[in-house]
């Protein structure tokens, strides 16, 4: 006896909203009964990866904090997988508009004047756009496959970011320690209110989650976007040009992740150093995915891997689990949510 | 031999319901061996679901289906042909860069590509007439050709009964009645035919009995032998079918599209290259291209809308422009329109509301809004056509792909019809559309030369070409027969410079 699947001829509304909280549910269990048998207490585990993020004041900031870089990259990444186009090189992109940001930072060090972050924010982004334009140039231009390109491209942009701040870049103060001058506060994206770790950043993630939602769902352009990732020959039909396309739906993921690079280096880091890339870009395409492609639902799905992250690095003290556990939840929620996408689609006959 | 009396097939009260539309409702139905039997009935009147029954490929709500006498039930195809059922689909499942032979094999159980099948497909070949060459790969077939293929296929089952769809809409009337004489032999052998087509004339022609559908229910049964193809069209309706009205006279006007000395090669593999078209169409006429699929109608098209082929020499002219090296969206802007021949992906995308899809060729030329689309005039537009050119379908605003063929087809020339288009460009405009429909659209492309705009239909049903045009011309192996005067011309003669200059592609004739 063997499975297979078989197409359903309707799905119900009801079964679309259920299925993510299912799929939620299911992952939790299956996490639940690892940890079980590795011999790990669950109500700790609960603790660390529910209780504490959602209840106190620091695990809010930080759940929201980190879910604000993810789903600025995701939001770009939803305008190239809707059109059909892979860009896997957001880390990259996030890397250069970070490194961009810095060296405006970096070059006004002492100046304190306040076009400084306005020009940073510039610089991230424009650097962002550059740097995702090049897999979409090499693909319009020569053919060549954006998957890989734009994956090379991350690699490039880590050296570089490194040897600029083992080099050029660093600061002659810090004893030799790979990174650069510690901004000041004039390249500084400060916190919306005293007390608060919650920078303007979350303010303008929250703003290009909306914007981009009318986007995609209002706009000529959206519509262009989305039609030529459903079928290809109805947007040629169109007269959509699908090589502007692909050069934009680039520009757009390359300019939110080098934003969300430039925010990131600004509030929350400081300074540059090799590693400002935390994985975000990739983690961000499993973001667009379990928004199912939607700015909103990217927004649930970034807020909902953040807490993950945060857990985790609670778990690596109070449970001793190695942080790569949290690799492991994610594919297993990305997994799921998948799995359960394909089974409100299709059903499983036996054959 | 088994009793003539017992049917090979039949089905009772066969009922198949998709949520609460009744696809078949209460079914009865039998096709006798030796017997050609026609399935009947406007697109959407429950054919397919009920071929699809007795194939495996659905599952009845009620109703029984016996074989010969024994009451059966088809989980899978595979059942139905472990049974004698066969079924010759409209649309091939062929490998391009296969042979036949490793083609045969593939869609065959259990076979391999070896001289045994090639032995055991010239002896079906021989018996039914079906002229097979086994090592020639597909791409170079013709579509006659590659349906033979398909029908051997079938035939290597050995069923008692073959089910084939509409299986002359890709065919040369040459070609056709190939297929004709292969059919009244599987037929005189003691095999049953289930003949599903549009086509009345030529179901007068060879089928000795039909089953006429409607709404999803059997509204009559009759010998197409004495019957006419209006009476039959009649049955499939419910009401006079009206010939198309030919326009009050009109004079012909300015060139709106013309085509001088245009050499273009194919941008996809296998594609059919165009050499030295010269074509002209004045405002007030319909001028249709006959020939058979393949033959470089749809490199035609795409060059005409700008959607693809490298032009090597020549050029095009849109009302007086040159417009060869323009974007689809330019050449509409100067007044053209197209209807691509895939409905689904191309004219259409399937899984938006027809208001959405009217954004697919309204946003350059009307109003739609582009930073908001403006999501309540189309829906108003979508009901305007939806009333002027009856199209139906579930609800106010549906999904393109739940529409049927015919009604979905209506939308796509309603939607560029409302454009008002000075020049009109049709590739197969009533494809697999039901016998209404294609009245209605072929009506509507005439009336439309009537008001002024010049019409160019791309189509492969001949009748079809005669009955609307002023002018006909041929395309064949990427050559272009200048257009004659239709009435100065007849369907043998059009026939005969279709199956010509197929340069070692098709058969000569």
């Amino acid at each position: 006896m063997a499975l297979a699947l078989a197409p359903r001829r309707s799905v119900s509304r009801l079964r679309q909203v259920l299925t993510p909280l299912v799929a939620f549910l299911v992952a939790l269990i299956v996490a639940g009964s690892v940890l079980a048998a590795m011999g790990k207490s669950l109500k700790i585990a609960a603790e660390v990866y529910i209780v504490e993020p959602l209840t106190s004041s620091w695990g809010v900031q930080e759940v929201i904090l980190k879910a604000t870089p993810l789903t600025l990259i995701a939001i770009g990444l939803i305008f190239a997988i809707r059109a059909n186009r892979w860009n896997i090189g957001a880390e990259g992109q996030y890397v250069i508009g970070g490194m961009a940001g810095g060296a405006v930072a970096i070059a006004t060090h002492g100046m304190g004047a306040p076009w400084i972050l306005p020009a940073m924010l510039a610089a991230g982004v424009l650097a962002g756009v550059a740097y995702g334009a090049l897999p979409a140039l090499l693909r319009n231009r020569f053919g060549i496959s954006e998957i890989l390109s734009s994956l090379m491209l991350v690699y490039v942009a880590e050296l570089l970011l490194d040897y600029l701040v083992r080099g050029p870049w660093r600061d002659p103060k810090a004893y030799n320690f790979p990174k650069s001058v510690n901004f000041d506060a004039a390249a500084t994206l400060g916190p919306i209110a005293e007390g608060l770790k919650l920078h303007w950043g979350v303010v303008l993630a929250l703003v290009v989650v909306v914007v981009a939602a009318l986007v995609l769902a209002r706009s000529l352009f959206g519509f262009a976007v989305s039609a030529t990732g459903e079928a290809p020959r109805a947007a040629n039909f169109a007269g959509f040009n699908d090589r502007r396309l692909t050069m934009q739906v680039f520009a757009i993921s390359g300019g939110l992740a080098g934003l969300a690079g430039v925010i990131e280096v600004s509030a929350n880091i400081g300074q540059l150093q090799p590693s400002i890339g935390q994985g975000y870009g990739f983690t961000a395409i499993i973001v667009a995915f379990l928004g199912r492609l939607n700015p909103m639902g990217a927004l649930v799905a970034a807020l909902a891997l953040s807490m993950l992250i945060i857990g985790s690095e609670t778990a690596q003290v109070m449970l001793k689990l190695p942080f790569d556990m949290t690799r492991a939840f994610m594919g297993l929620l990305l997994l799921c949510v998948l799995a359960g996408e394909a089974l409100t689609r299709f059903r499983l006959v036996r054959t | 031999m088994s009793d003539p009396a017992i049917p090979l097939i039949r089905c009772r009260g066969l009922t198949k319901r998709f949520g609460s539309l009744v696809a078949n409702d209460g079914i009865d139905f039998s096709v006798a061996a030796g017997e050609i039997h026609a399935l009947l009935g406007e697109n959407g009147a429950g054919k397919s679901t009920l071929v699809k029954c007795l194939y495996g490929l659905l599952a009845p709500d009620a109703g029984s289906i016996e074989v010969r006498g024994r009451a059966v039930h088809l989980a899978d195809p595979e059942q139905a042909r472990a049974l004698g059922i066969g079924m010759v689909f409209q649309h091939f499942s062929l490998f391009e860069e296969l042979t036949v032979l490793e083609n045969i094999a593939l869609g065959t159980a259990g076979a391999r590509a070896d001289a045994a099948l090639a032995a055991r497909v010239a002896e079906v070949s021989r018996i039914y007439g079906l002229d097979i060459e086994v090592k020639r790969p597909v791409w170079t077939l013709s579509a006659g050709e590659r349906q033979r293929i398909e029908i051997c296929r079938c035939l290597l089952q050995d069923p008692r009964l073959i089910i084939l769809d509409e299986p002359t809409s890709v065919l040369t009337p040459q070609e056709a009645e190939s297929l004709f004489a292969s059919l009244e032999r599987l037929a005189s052998h003691g095999a049953g035919i289930l003949f599903i087509s549009h086509k009345l004339e030529e179901v007068r022609r060879i089928c000795s009995a039909a089953t006429i559908l409607r709404g999803g229910k059997v509204v009559g049964t009759a010998d197409p032998r004495v019957e006419t193809a209006r009476s039959l069209a009649s049955l499939m309706v419910g009401e006079g079918v009206s010939d198309v009205r030919p326009p009050p006279r009109h004079e012909r006007g300015e060139a709106l599209l013309e085509v001088e000395n245009l050499t273009v090669l194919p941008d996809v593999v296998h594609g059919m290259p165009l050499s030295d078209v010269n074509l002209t169409v004045q405002a007030g006429e319909v001028v249709a291209i006959a020939g058979v699929a393949g033959n470089g109608q749809s490199e035609f098209f795409s060059v005409l809308s700008g959607e693809g082929g490298v032009v090597r020499r020549g050029r095009i002219r849109i009302a007086g422009r040159i417009v060869t090296g323009s974007s689809i969206g330019e050449r509409r802007r100067l007044g053209a329109a197209y209807v691509p021949e895939a409905r689904l992906g191309h004219a259409t995308l399937p899984q938006r509301t027809l208001s959405e899809n009217l954004v697919l060729s309204w946003h350059d030329t009307e109003k739609v809004g582009r930073l908001a689309l403006n999501l309540r005039r189309l829906k108003q537009a979508v009901q305007t056509i939806i009333r002027r050119f009856d199209v139906r379908g579930p609800g106010e605003d549906p999904r393109a792909a739940q529409l049927s063929g015919g009604n979905l087809q209506k939308y796509i020339v309603g939607r560029e019809i409302e454009r008002k288009p000075k020049l009109l460009v049709v590739d197969q405009p009533t494809w697999g559309v039901d016998a209404r429909a294609a009245a209605l659209i072929r009506q509507t492309l005439v009336d439309l030369s009537a008001e002024g705009a010049a019409v160019l239909v791309i189509t492969q049903d001949l009748d079809e070409a005669f009955e609307i045009s002023d002018r006909i011309a041929v395309l064949t192996g990427g050559r272009m027969h200048p257009p004659v005067p239709t009435r100065m011309t007849d369907r043998d003669a059009v026939g005969m410079l279709m199956t010509q200059h197929h340069d070692g592609r098709g058969e000569a004739a």
